[in-house]
């Protein structure tokens, strides 16, 4: 089946009952996505469905034909991090890191549907995903400042 | 034609007289709110383990905001209600009411100024309180911190929005008397029917109620619907495909939780939240007599799955289901085997389509039980095929029909939700 990944269409080969996480990094190499738990419980395996964070582990390919899918790799690479990754690298926003990729999912999901999230809303928002070495005040910073970025550049963009 | 037109319109003008003379009653004087020391410690302690069993809370509080302070809104077919403030500040709550005026409000329906009540305030069940009940939960109420808070007006359609109608209503469906305990049964038993019938307004949810929003007096706990939820039935007609027994009853309202059943989702989640404030013995009581309503039942065998034809229904239960309910994540991640599900097996869809739409969230710092929402990556089309395999598989015995429905009227409710966010 043809799935769109980061803006590409990427022919796969693969059960429809296979949960898209495994297609990422086993098939497609896309490891920017974790395994946490595999059971839709602590969030590292966030990516986006039609802007929607969604939980990979548990979402078959099956239900993803004509949605559009982005990644962590699709917000940016090492040498050019989008807004949240860099803002994530500034506030230090990592412990062990494995809930990064994640976070940072859950959280462009917001962002893309509400650039000026309160508090309030920000920690609704990331409920859903876990960390357990305690960095969550550094994350919610890294959101805030991300918010504050992508605010900025749209205004600059008008 | 016009003498017609004339005594019609007589007959409607002595009927709205008739009700308004029905429906009126007295104020009761204002008070000043009793100082806490007017009440015994014990007396208010007993009034929070009633209020437990009364499930006060989760009405009287709205999302965010101060206990018992009111303003949850109430979904009715007639429109949304509003639930009234009982923190005894004297300007927006019952500060001013007098124990006779809470008692009135509990046997009769009526405030202390004399308004009649919604039964959306089941006093068709509180009437049947005893009079040291009464009082131990007007104790327990006047001591809790006064907050100030209005509540929206409600939204009723007419002619509900019309109180003097509540009148009428009574004259058909409610009647005020205290609880008579059955002579041939034992102290447990009857303790049980009291809090059942009584201050528990198990009925409220677990009856199906009429056109006209009384309970079906004929159909008592054979399963109602509640704020887009169905509450199933707790009587010989309950679909769990493992029999209740008194045991698991207790266990169930003990923990929000058992085994063999799974979790208490939706309005019954906060049910038995609050009912952790509640004593062993009434739980226990509760559950003996819930479980004699049930009928011998005998154990069945919990019905095996059959082979549902292949559908993509069931490539989604493969993906997305499976890995906890088919225990292969192991605990403490395990959602319970769908052929010992009372929501597959249920008369309707309604229930499943919640919960697999929405999921079970989160509840703050409490160890509680959790479910991923699947309306985010499912369609409605999806959610409908995966519901009709599950059933088809694990609950053959009932209907595929009123599936979408019910998952239009989910998705609908989690769009809500997050519009609210």
């Amino acid at each position: 089946m043809i799935l769109n990944i980061n803006g590409q269409q990427q022919t796969v080969d693969a059960d429809p009952d296979t949960p898209l996480l495994y297609v990422l990094r086993g098939e497609l190499g896309l490891n920017g996505a974790k395994y946490g738990c595999g059971l839709g419980q602590c969030g590292a395996c966030t990516v986006l469905v039609d802007n929607r964070a969604a939980f990979s582990c548990i979402t078959p390919v099956a239900v993803l034909a004509d949605k559009r899918i982005v990644t962590l790799e699709g917000l940016g690479s090492a040498d050019n991090p989008g807004p949240l990754q860099h803002a994530f690298i500034e506030e230090q926003a990592a412990q062990c890191g494995y809930c990064t990729a994640g976070m940072i999912m859950r959280a462009e999901g917001l962002l893309r549907r509400n650039n000026q999230p309160a508090e309030a809303e920000i920690r609704a928002a990331m409920q859903p995903n876990l960390c357990r070495c305690g960095t969550h005040m550094r994350i919610l910073r890294a959101v805030r400042r991300a918010a504050a970025v992508i605010r900025k550049n749209a205004e600059a963009g008008q | 034609m016009r003498y017609v037109a004339l005594v019609l319109v007589a007959l409607a003008m002595l009927g709205t007289g008739g009700l308004v003379w029905l429906g009126w009653y007295p104020a009761i004087r204002p008070v000043q709110p009793p100082a806490r020391t007017s009440f015994p410690a014990a007396s208010i302690e007993r009034g929070a383990r009633l209020a437990a069993l009364g499930n006060c809370m989760s009405c009287h509080t709205a999302a965010g905001g101060a206990a018992f302070a009111g303003g949850r809104p109430l979904q009715t077919p007639f429109g949304t209600i509003y639930a009234s403030n009982i923190t005894p500040d004297p300007e927006s709550g019952i500060g001013a009411w007098s124990l006779a005026a809470f008692v009135r409000a509990l046997r009769q329906g009526v405030d202390r100024r004399g308004q009649q009540l919604y039964p959306a305030f089941p006093y068709d069940h509180f009437t049947k309180l005893t009079a040291a009940d009464d009082a131990d939960l007007y104790a327990f109420l006047m001591t809790r911190g006064a907050v100030r808070a209005g509540k929206p007006g409600n939204e009723l359609s007419f002619p509900f929005d019309h109180r003097f109608l509540i009148a009428g209503w009574k004259l058909l469906f409610f009647r005020a008397a205290p609880f008579r305990p059955d002579p041939a049964r034992d102290a447990q038993w009857n303790r049980g029917a009291y809090l059942v019938q009584g201050l528990a307004h198990c009925g409220a949810c677990h009856t199906p109620r009429n056109l006209l929003g009384a309970e079906e007096a004929g159909h008592m706990l054979s399963g109602g619907e509640v704020e887009g939820w169905y509450a199933y039935a707790v009587n010989g007609a309950s679909p769990a495909p493992v029999p209740w027994s008194a045991d698991s009853l207790y266990a169930f309202l003990r923990h929000g939780w058992q085994p063999q059943h799974g979790d208490a989702l939706g309005p019954m989640r906060e049910v038995t939240d609050e009912l952790a404030g509640a004593p062993d013995d009434d739980l226990r009581a509760i559950a003996v007599y819930i479980a004699s309503g049930l009928g011998k039942g005998a154990m069945r065998p919990v019905p095996a799955p059959i082979a549902a034809p292949a559908s993509s229904g069931e490539t989604l239960y493969q993906g997305a289901c499976a890995d906890c309910h088919e225990k292969r994540g192991g605990p403490p991640f395990a959602g319970i085997d769908l052929a010992r599900s009372s929501a597959t097996h249920a008369p309707n869809a309604i229930d499943l389509a919640n919960i697999i739409t929405g999921g079970i969230p989160a509840s703050g710092e409490e160890r509680a039980p959790i479910m991923p929402g699947f309306g985010v990556v499912l369609t409605g089309r999806q959610t409908t095929e995966l519901i009709a395999w599950l059933r088809a598989r694990f609950g053959a015995a009932h209907p595929r029909d009123g599936i979408a429905e019910a998952v239009q009227a989910a998705r609908a409710k989690t769009g809500q939700l997050e519009a609210a966010r």
